[in-house]
């Protein structure tokens, strides 16, 4: 096992221990900070934490968790030390966490979009919408319908319940369809008001 | 047996335990028979999919250019190696 390696003295395999989950830690750290520099800076410390205490990670959970795990509360604490942050954290407090969310939408979206966008586009579109959810939501969708994270995976990572996982989970679903459904005319909302065209017709 | 309608709110409720398959399977045919009849809720359900399957697909989100680099070179320099 590469973990026992690195543990005994091989450092020179950590890198290859760790590569596999270089993106999912990097977009861990991401749905915290909302921002590639600070995701990155906080990647490498999370992944500099995780060699430092390779010794104590248990194996009854699985690696990229741990690593996971260790990505966000980095995150977390670095958006803490952010005046920024702190003034969203409040916010935050405020947001009814089991309320319920109605969807405003309810357009028709069997088509998926990707086809037609440019990634690009589609990239900077799901930006946006993921910018608009809380922290909190937008934390639970990317665990779980990014990095396919199991229900018990993601609270283990954001350190809450099974049972707010799925209500966030619920919740940012929705969010997200409505920032990213198409209206009645065929037309793709992409956030800031403009409508692209992504229908024939 | 006749299945027990629901409304639309507990549709709605459950919506993303029903794409995951975390119901249980009584209120899964609630649901079904629900989508047969409810344009709206299935127009969710199948917007909210989509969402899924746009961000799941493993390509829309990918690392900044040069991080893999920058990482392997940050680790030799704290950790050697």
């Amino acid at each position: 096992m590469l973990i026992e390696r690195v543990c005994a003295g091989e450092k020179h395999l950590f890198y290859e221990l760790i590569q596999p989950y270089e993106r999912s830690v990097y977009i861990a750290a991401h749905s915290v900070l909302q921002n590639e520099a600070d995701a990155e800076e906080v990647a490498q410390e999370a992944f500099l934490k995780a060699f430092g205490n390779l010794a104590s990670f248990r194996k009854e959970s699985k690696f990229s968790t741990w690593l996971i795990q260790i990505a966000i509360n980095e995150a977390r604490m670095k958006r803490r030390k952010d005046r920024k942050a702190l003034y969203e954290s409040i916010d935050e407090q405020k947001t009814d966490d089991d309320g319920d969310y109605f969807p405003r939408d309810f357009a028709d979206w069997r088509e998926i979009p990707s086809e037609t966008l440019q990634r690009n586009e589609l990239r900077r579109a799901l930006e946006k919408a993921l910018a608009s959810l809380d922290a909190k939501y937008r934390e639970v969708f990317i665990m779980r319908d990014v990095q396919h994270l199991s229900i018990t995976e993601t609270a283990q990572a954001l350190g809450i319940t099974e049972a707010s996982v799925k209500t966030r989970l619920l919740r940012a679903r929705l969010q997200m369809r409505d920032a990213l459904a198409p209206g009645f005319d065929g037309a793709w909302k992409v956030g800031d008001g403009s409508w692209k065209k992504v229908r024939p017709w | 047996m006749a299945t027990i309608e629901i409304s639309c709110i507990h549709v709605w409720r459950e919506i993303s335990n029903y794409i995951d398959g975390e119901i249980d399977p009584e209120l899964r045919r609630r649901m079904e028979e629900h989508f047969k009849g409810c344009e709206h809720c299935t127009a969710i359900l199948d917007g909210a999919r989509n969402v899924v399957r746009l961000v799941g697909d493993g390509r829309t989100f990918d690392l900044p250019a040069g991080f893999s680099e920058r990482l392997k070179k940050r680790l030799e320099e704290k950790i050697g190696g």
